[in-house]
């Protein structure tokens, strides 16, 4: 922990301007993954502004019909919201699927897309890391390495992104809204999270002083065929091994549209255009589902520890797809897998 | 005798409840003096090898800081390794925090920094530098079994393997039926919830009085007057409540040592609280790997028992614990071969934690009697019925008591194991395969020299006492519970006192034993004080109860009445007025009888079923249901023993399923150090939960017939949850904790 100011922010403006002022300053919102972080002297900011109190917690639909949510919304609100649990139960789900109810009181939509990465190495200052001190080296890649990445990893990090909400974000194409220092712009989610290279200080496209304002759900149709399955090493409470976010549109038993996401596997929600365009226009069934899981896979490579996500994955992913299809969601809160 | 308001046997709510769920009752950490200052442990980054510089100039920069105590600027404590051995610490030279600039372990405290305030403490320790000599160190058991050896010095309390009797090899090479396999369980850490914390209060004449996390008072104040040569009455060591332990606080901890050191050097008061990641630091349930060998006769009877264990130490103590003679002691052979030894790895010392010893080679004998039942062709109950023994073969003793039988028998009832399909892969539901298994528990029923003190005021007001703890098993409450009988006082006039080391002396609260060991000296000295009572009382001018004896009269109700008629009698307040006393109070002692302990040998025992859930395609387990028949003795709180044992069978199924502490060898460090990557069961983990207490009665142990439930739960829970994923999936996963790799791998 060290010494820092606060600065509780009135307005857009205002955080932004402090935080474009100061390259070591931190937004706090919920606090649940930056406190920790503070604690360990990982993060060690040395002015926090507030955003808590910005008018960022609404969730409102949007004119091309799809949801606003605004960045300072709970996971909590987000994941109880009548709009987002009609439209979007991938959402819903996806976050019931994470943390405690707790955290998810606590926890915002614009924290949640931030928060990073679970390696242990990162965690503990007593150990190098690249993405903690650039140049120090991986440990994890030659340690322990269970919760780590089998997918887009470089020799500098094979952190994973921990975060379940974002992986069902992936799966709807969510957009998000950032203001900065020149003005606001838009995100899409693939471009948000970034894969490590050479750089795995840089987990986001993010610019410093940019705040998050909302995250935009797209209209979409996946009301129906969509499951969140999240596979950990305990029932709850515990971050995801292999999580698969799966979205279909059906035509009778043929899949008209598909989106696929995978979390716990890469530095960023796994998403496959080839592997949704071998879904879309076939009639579901288990050697498609198994197909599209080894084309995804194709590239995977694992560790000491974490070889065995693999085969997870591929297990998972066909469930899901199985789960999505039959209109059969895992539950959040039986946690019997359908 | 115990009958009076007949609380023992009944349940009981918690004393202390009311205190623990209103924040009232406070822990170690939680307590607050005048000019307090605040201690953070900084630890070390490396295994092994040599501080060559500390710079902490930053640190002492800050305003608010008092001082950086290290290696370097330390105050002399004792010399000789016997001042820093504390009642529970094994053989060898006991880990003293600062002492030089050697580092023997990652984690190792090496630094403390004082300041006026918690925040500029934690602050100031994150700017010292630290720079270290580094030396190869060596974490890994698979490497270094190969220089295991057999510990030269026995722990006090921890029995050695027998020597072996008939020929085990023989009978092994010749057995028809045969099961020989290696059994792994993974280290793992207490993590109680409440962290280890010592509030070191500088009193104004000099004297500590000490809160500190700990399951022994004495322990700590002795360790603390050794180290510091300070003498007893300097040194008073308070812990009415502690957060859980689970072993961790059996031997004085570090932060204690720095929080006296940094009070008695800077004459100030002081807090040493230790982060989560420090919780993984000091002991730990070390790693063990067992390799087994039962040879039997087509009918299952064994012919050959050969069980041996290596289990890790550290290079500077040779923790040892019970592992392999469990074997023999549930099961009866002539051929038995148990073999223990030690392999150093650069580590803290182990420690005794939850069942030590016991959890790690039941669960592996049960696995491997598991195996026999299948290679066999036998129920695994059933097997165990035939293998059956009535004497502690070892040592040539009876039990004092043993109803195992019953427990195979009331726990094979409930759970319904009689409709069980022995053909692994027979059950499912859904995706789910489904699948029992069952395993056998034990654990020693100790007990140990304990002394107590009852004070019964004219008003009618009982206090009873002794230095023990209450680590969250409800001491408390059976205390009060066995004060009120014997004196015949309802259960609200009882005030029982513990954690304190000016009361009357207790060992440490471990190993099952204070339910027997504080239990019973609380009995004795009530009765002590009853027959000075009614010597009173008969001696009162025209005494009613002149011509009685104690045989005859009942203590009910605040009065001695005769039994047969509870008309006649006189109050306890009338006693104490016609003598001119305001109080009648006695101390005294229990220990267990000598003659017993030569003849008998003395155990709780349980069975244990569990079905589990086991998706076929994606290897998640879930425990469904668990029976748990246990005979230990006499019952004196079904509530609290209860909860202790669904305590014990939740840790035994973070065992099977989910509890490991990471070593990264290369760094030679505990990787997980936190409760997000350190898993133990959450609620949606636990599902039905059903224990059964079998009665057994026990004469010979000590009065009560007490054995202590604190462990049992635990031993042969993960095997029960082990051989049930067998029977789901077919698949024999020998490696604990059991996790989806495993059951997903070949
Ligand atoms: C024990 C534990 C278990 C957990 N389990 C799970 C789990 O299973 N699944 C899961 O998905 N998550 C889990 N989490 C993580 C949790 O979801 C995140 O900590 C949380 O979402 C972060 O949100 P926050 O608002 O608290 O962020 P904060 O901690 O306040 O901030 C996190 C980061 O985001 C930045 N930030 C916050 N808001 C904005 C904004 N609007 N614009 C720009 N920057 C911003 C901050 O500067 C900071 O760098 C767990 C956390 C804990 C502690
Ligand atoms: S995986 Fe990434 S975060 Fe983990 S140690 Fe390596 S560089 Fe650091």
């Amino acid at each position: 922990m060290n010494r820092f100011s606060y600065l509780r922010a009135g307005s857009i403006e205002e955080a932004v301007k402090a935080a474009a002022a100061d390259a070591s300053a931190r937004f706090i919102a919920g606090g649940t993954n930056l406190v920790d972080l503070m604690k360990y002297n990982v993060e060690r900011p040395t002015r926090l502004i507030d955003i808590t109190r910005l008018p960022l917690n609404t969730i409102e639909e949007t004119e091309s019909g799809g949801l606003r949510l605004g960045a300072m919304t709970t996971n909590d609100d987000v994941a109880h919201d009548a709009l987002v649990r009609s439209r979007y139960p991938l959402l819903a789900s996806a976050i019931l699927a994470g943390a405690s109810p707790q955290l998810r009181n606590a926890a915002t939509t614009g924290g949640n897309l931030l928060q990073r990465t679970r390696c242990y190495y990162f965690y503990d200052t007593a150990t190098p890391c690249n993405k903690r001190e650039p140049g120090t080296g991986c440990p994890a890649t030659f340690g322990r390495n269970r919760i780590h990445a089998i997918l887009g990893t470089s020799d500098h990090c094979i952190a994973t992104h921990p975060s379940d909400m974002c992986v069902a974000l992936a799966a709807l194409e969510a957009v998000i809204h950032v203001a900065g220092p020149d003005g606001e712009r838009t995100i899409p989610i693939s471009e948000f999270h970034r894969l490590p290279g050479d750089r795995p200080e840089i987990d986001t496209t993010l610019q410093h002083g940019e705040i998050i304002t909302a995250v935009e759900l797209p209209r979409t149709d996946f009301g129906v065929h969509h499951t969140y399955l999240k596979l950990r090493d305990r029932l709850s409470y515990a971050f995801a091994l292999v999580s698969v976010a799966a979205a279909l549109r059906m035509d009778g038993n043929t899949i008209a549209e598909a989106r696929l996401a995978l979390g716990g596997v890469a530095h960023k929600p796994w998403r496959d255009p080839d592997a949704e365009a071998m879904l879309r226009g076939h009639p579901a069934s288990a050697e498609l589902f198994a197909g599209v899981a080894d084309h995804i896979l194709r590239e995977a490579k694992g560790f000491e520890d974490n070889a065995f996500k693999i085969d997870l994955a591929r297990r998972g992913i066909v469930r899901a797809l199985s789960q999505a299809a039959a209109g059969t969601p895992q539950s959040q809160t039986d946690k019997r897998i359908r | 005798m115990l009958k009076a308001h007949g609380y023992v046997g009944a349940p009981q709510n918690r004393v202390d409840g009311r205190a623990k769920v209103t924040g009232e009752a406070r822990y170690a950490a939680e307590f607050d003096a005048p000019d307090l200052a605040y201690g953070i442990v900084i630890s070390s980054a490396v295994a092994k090898g040599r501080i060559t510089s500390i710079d902490a100039s930053a640190a002492l920069a800050i305003p608010g800081v008092v001082q950086v105590f290290t290696h370097e600027n330390r105050p002399r404590t004792a010399w000789f390794n016997r001042n820093y051995r504390d009642d529970v610490a094994p053989p060898g030279s006991p880990f003293r925090p600062l002492y030089d600039e050697q580092v023997v372990y990652s984690g190792q405290p090496i630094a403390l920094v004082v300041a006026d305030e918690f925040e500029i403490a934690a602050h100031a320790a994150s700017l010292v530098r630290i720079e270290y000599e580094i030396d190869t160190h060596m974490t890994d058991l698979d490497i270094k079994r190969s220089e295991a050896y057999v510990p030269p010095k026995k722990r006090s309390g921890v029995t050695p393997p027998p020597s072996p009797r008939g020929d085990a090899d023989q009978a092994f090479a010749r057995a028809p039926v045969k099961v020989h396999a290696e059994y792994r369980i993974a280290i793992e850490h207490h993590n109680p919830m409440e962290p280890h914390a010592s509030t070191v209060i500088y009193e104004e004449d000099g004297k500590l009085t000490i809160h500190d996390k700990t399951q022994g008072v004495q322990n700590s104040q002795r360790y603390v007057s050794g180290v510091f040569g300070l003498s007893s009455d300097q040194v008073r060591v308070v812990s009415p409540f502690v957060g859980g332990a689970f072993g961790s606080g059996l031997r004085p901890q570090y932060q204690l040592f720095l929080a006296v050191m940094a009070a008695l050097e800077l004459k100030r008061s002081v807090r040493v609280v230790l982060t989560r990641d420090q919780m993984f630091t000091f002991g730990y349930r070390p790693q063990a790997i067992q390799t087994i060998s039962l040879g039997a006769n087509p009918d299952g009877t064994l012919q050959s028992i050969m069980h041996d264990a290596v289990q890790t130490t550290s290079s500077f103590e040779d923790y040892q614990e019970v592992i392999v003679n469990w074997s023999n002691l549930l099961y009866h052979c002539d051929n038995v071969k148990l073999t223990y030894s030690l392999a150093q790895v650069d580590t803290y010392t182990p420690s005794d934690m939850r069942a030590p010893g016991a959890a790690t080679g039941v669960t592996a004998i049960e696995t491997a009697m598991d195996e026999l039942a299948y290679a066999a062709g036998i129920d695994p109950v059933e097997l165990r019925l035939r293998n059956y023994t009535e004497v502690d073969e070892a040592n040539k003793r009876d039990f004092t008591s043993k109803e195992l039988r019953a427990c195979y028998q009331l726990g094979a009832e409930r759970f319904g194991w009689s409709k069980r399909n022995p053909q692994p892969r027979s059950m499912r539901e859904r995706r789910e395969l489904v699948g029992w298994g069952m395993a056998t528990g034990v654990w020693e029923a100790f007990m140990q020299k304990t002394a107590a003190r009852a004070v019964l005021g004219a008003d009618g007001h009982l206090d009873v006492s002794t230095a023990t703890s209450d680590i969250g098993t409800g001491t408390y409450t059976i205390l009060t519970q066995i004060a009120a009988d014997t004196l015949g006082v309802p259960i609200d006039k009882v005030t029982t006192r513990i954690g304190d080391s000016s009361l009357s002396k207790s060992p440490v609260q471990g190993g099952s034993w204070t339910a027997a060991s504080a239990g019973t000296a609380v009995q004795v000295a009530c009765r002590s004080v009853r027959e000075t009572l009614f010597k009173y009382a008969r001696e009162m001018d025209g005494s009613p109860l002149a011509n009685a004896s104690l045989e005859h009269v009942s203590f009910a109700d605040g009065r001695i009445v005769l039994t047969n008629d509870q008309e006649t009698g006189i109050s306890f307040t009338d006693i104490m007025r016609a003598r001119g006393v305001d109080k009648v109070e006695a101390e005294e002692k229990a220990a267990p009888g000598m003659m017993t302990s030569m003849r008998y040998s003395g155990y709780s025992h349980s069975a244990v079923f569990a079905e589990v859930r086991v998706d076929e395609e994606l290897g998640i387990v879930r425990v469904t249901r668990i029976v748990n028949a246990v005979a230990a003795g006499t019952i004196l709180n079904p509530k609290t023993a209860r909860s202790q044992i669904i305590g014990g069978i939740v840790f035994g199924m973070g065992m099977a399923l989910e509890e490991e502490s990471l070593l990264d060898h290369n760094l030679g460090r505990f990787m997980n150090h936190n409760l997000a990557e350190y898993h133990v069961p959450v609620n949606a983990d636990i599902h039905d939960i059903d224990v059964i207490f079998v009665s057994e009665h026990d004469d010979k142990l000590n009065p009560m017939g007490i054995k202590g439930l604190g462990e049992i739960g635990i031993v042969g829970t993960a095997a029960a949850i082990g051989n049930a994923i067998f029977h789901a999936t077919g698949k024999r996963i020998r490696d604990y904790p059991i996790t989806v790799d495993k059951i997903l791998g070949s």
